[in-house]
């Protein structure tokens, strides 16, 4: 450890899913308290506390949570910033450390969505009499959506994945193969919205819903939380040995918006933002794809975990249909890749993502993944973003053994 | 005829129907909303130009789980420029080839309760001889 090293010392999440019998702070409480019980700590040692939440952000649910489980009168954020809400959570968590403010951080990621149906569009007010007017930053007359192309989540990844396709050569079954390798993962993680294998023929021939992604290959809307502890490297040292050994360090933690692109203007580019991501993690953490042991990168559609093999580096510059024919990100792989059974099958509540993907990595990391462990991981990869955009990876290593 | 208004601000009516953008005075760069500023170089200062129709599709979707599926592109202009719109009479993912020559076309979207017609655009696969692949 060095100066300046800060480090995860507890980590949990609930399982997701559909829970009508738990409201928000119920699914945050649990996440906390048990990333908590997980540090041997209490929110006495907590200096600050990050809550991520996309749905309910005007609510102040990390001030919620407080009245639940704490008050002490610590600095509290409530953060939202797209599908990267979790991840921002952590970062802001983690600023206030390395910046010495505090030397202990809670940083919570949580969504409550149920059922939500295709997140990204919005309804129009219906008149009384319908007169054409041209009204906002495109003097638009009536709702562009289905009229002027698509630009409701499911149709965005899937044109980004048909961009990569027509300029590389993927085919749809390629897609397809993402889902068929993130759904037989999730089987193995008792975590997970849904345990449910598919074959291929299955998921190629299942509903589409945004050509190339069928419903199978389209992440569920749902509830859950998970919550991460941060200390700085001093603290880690006054800290039980139990504690100290569990401890994983964050290597590189960045952050990213879209940089200016033409196409951006009209179509985002979740390409730009994700290369710049990876690179600076990799050359903050001194470490290359080469090293990783284990990935959970942001598959909130197949095509969108076949692009970013390549804007993570995993694959050769448009080798990522290649890279899953290879079968290289499948759990017993050179690259394992969402092995949690990613968004596509663990579940994607918004606020929570970029926390559970910590979560699972350390896990791997401590070697107590049970049935899905990565066997010897030392190293690992978290990315998350969203749109229109933000993008957050990590990467984490395990402590010498 | 009725009285026609566009869909959006960015398309221009009358005998030769096309696009238009705002560009940046200082980088070019093209916006089809209002802008406050240019985001890639900071100007303030813009030209409305007038775009190409024709372009190739850079990407594309077939949306389903509606009543009437459509097929949604990113069309590269052009000369510049990049514009989602529909694509208009393909419903195979198959026949959607990379670069794709493709042309703009108008239609009426719908009509208000003056009479008012709604016209928008999209493209058409573009198959005359000018229209090589890229």
């Amino acid at each position: 450890m060095s100066a300046g090293d800060i480090w995860i010392v507890g980590a949990s999440m609930t399982p997701f899913g559909r829970f009508a019998d738990k409201d928000l702070v119920d699914l945050a409480a649990d996440a906390t308290l048990d990333a908590l019980r997980d540090a041997d700590m209490t929110m006495a040692n907590i200096g600050i506390l990050a809550l991520g939440n996309v749905y309910e952000a005007n609510s102040h649910n990390g001030q919620r949570l407080q009245k639940q489980i704490g008050q002490t009168g610590i600095p509290v954020y409530n953060v939202v910033n797209a599908c990267a809400t979790g991840a921002s959570a952590v970062r802001i968590a983690m600023l206030a450390v390395a910046a010495g403010e505090t030397e202990v951080g809670l940083a919570v990621g949580v969504e409550k969505m149920g059922k939500m149906g295709m997140i990204g569009g919005a309804a129009a007010a219906r008149a009384e009499k319908k007169v054409y007017g041209p009204r906002g930053r495109y003097g638009a007359v009536m709702k562009s959506e289905g009229l002027l192309g698509t630009g409701l989540m499911p149709g965005v990844f899937a044109q980004a994945g048909t961009e990569y396709a027509l300029a590389n050569g993927v085919t749809a079954t390629q897609f397809a193969k993402v889902a068929q390798k993130n759904h037989a993962h999730s089987v193995l993680n008792p975590l997970a919205q849904y345990r449910k294998e598919f074959s291929l023929d299955e998921i190629v021939s299942a509903e589409m819903i945004s050509y190339p992604n069928t419903l199978p290959m389209c992440c569920p809307t749902g509830d859950g939380a998970a919550a991460v502890v941060l200390v700085s490297d001093q603290k880690l040292r006054t800290l039980d040995p139990d504690v100290r050994r569990r401890a994983v360090k964050i290597s590189a933690s960045i952050m990213t918006s879209d940089p200016w692109t033409e196409s951006d203007q009209v179509q985002p580019d979740v390409n730009t933002l994700t290369r710049m991501a990876a690179d600076a993690a990799y050359e903050t953490a001194g470490l290359g794809p080469a090293d990783l042991d284990i990935v959970e990168l942001h598959d909130c559609f197949a095509t969108a975990e076949l692009l970013h093999y390549d804007n993570l580096r995993l694959c050769e510059p448009g080798g990522a249909g290649d890279f899953i024919d290879s079968g290289r990100p499948w759990r017993d792989g050179d690259t394992p890749v969402n092995v949690s059974g990613g968004l596509l099958s663990k579940g994607h509540p918004l606020g929570a993502t970029g926390v559970a993907n910590l979560f699972e990595v350390v896990t791997h990391l401590r070697g107590e993944a049970g049935d899905r462990q990565v066997e010897g991981a030392r190293v690992g990869l978290t990315h998350v973003i969203g749109l229109a955009s933000a993008c957050a990876v990590h990467i984490l290593e395990a402590p010498a053994r | 005829m009725p009285r026609q208004i566009p869909v959006v601000e960015y398309l221009a009516l009358g005998d030769d129907p096309h696009l238009t953008s705002h560009a940046c005075r200082s980088c070019g760069a093209l916006y089809f909303d209002r802008r406050n500023a240019c985001a890639k170089c900071f100007a303030t200062d813009f030209d409305t130009t007038h775009l190409a129709n024709r372009g190739r599709v850079r990407a594309f979707t077939i949306v389903g789980r509606i009543k009437r599926p459509f097929v949604s592109v990113v069309v590269d202009l052009e000369g510049g420029g990049v514009v989602k719109a529909n694509l208009l009479g393909v419903d195979d993912p198959d026949a959607i080839t990379p670069g794709m020559p493709v042309e703009l076309a108008t239609f009426v979207a719908g009509t208000d309760d003056e009479g008012t017609e709604a016209i928008a655009f999209g493209y058409r696969p573009r198959s005359d001889r000018e229209a090589q692949p890229a």
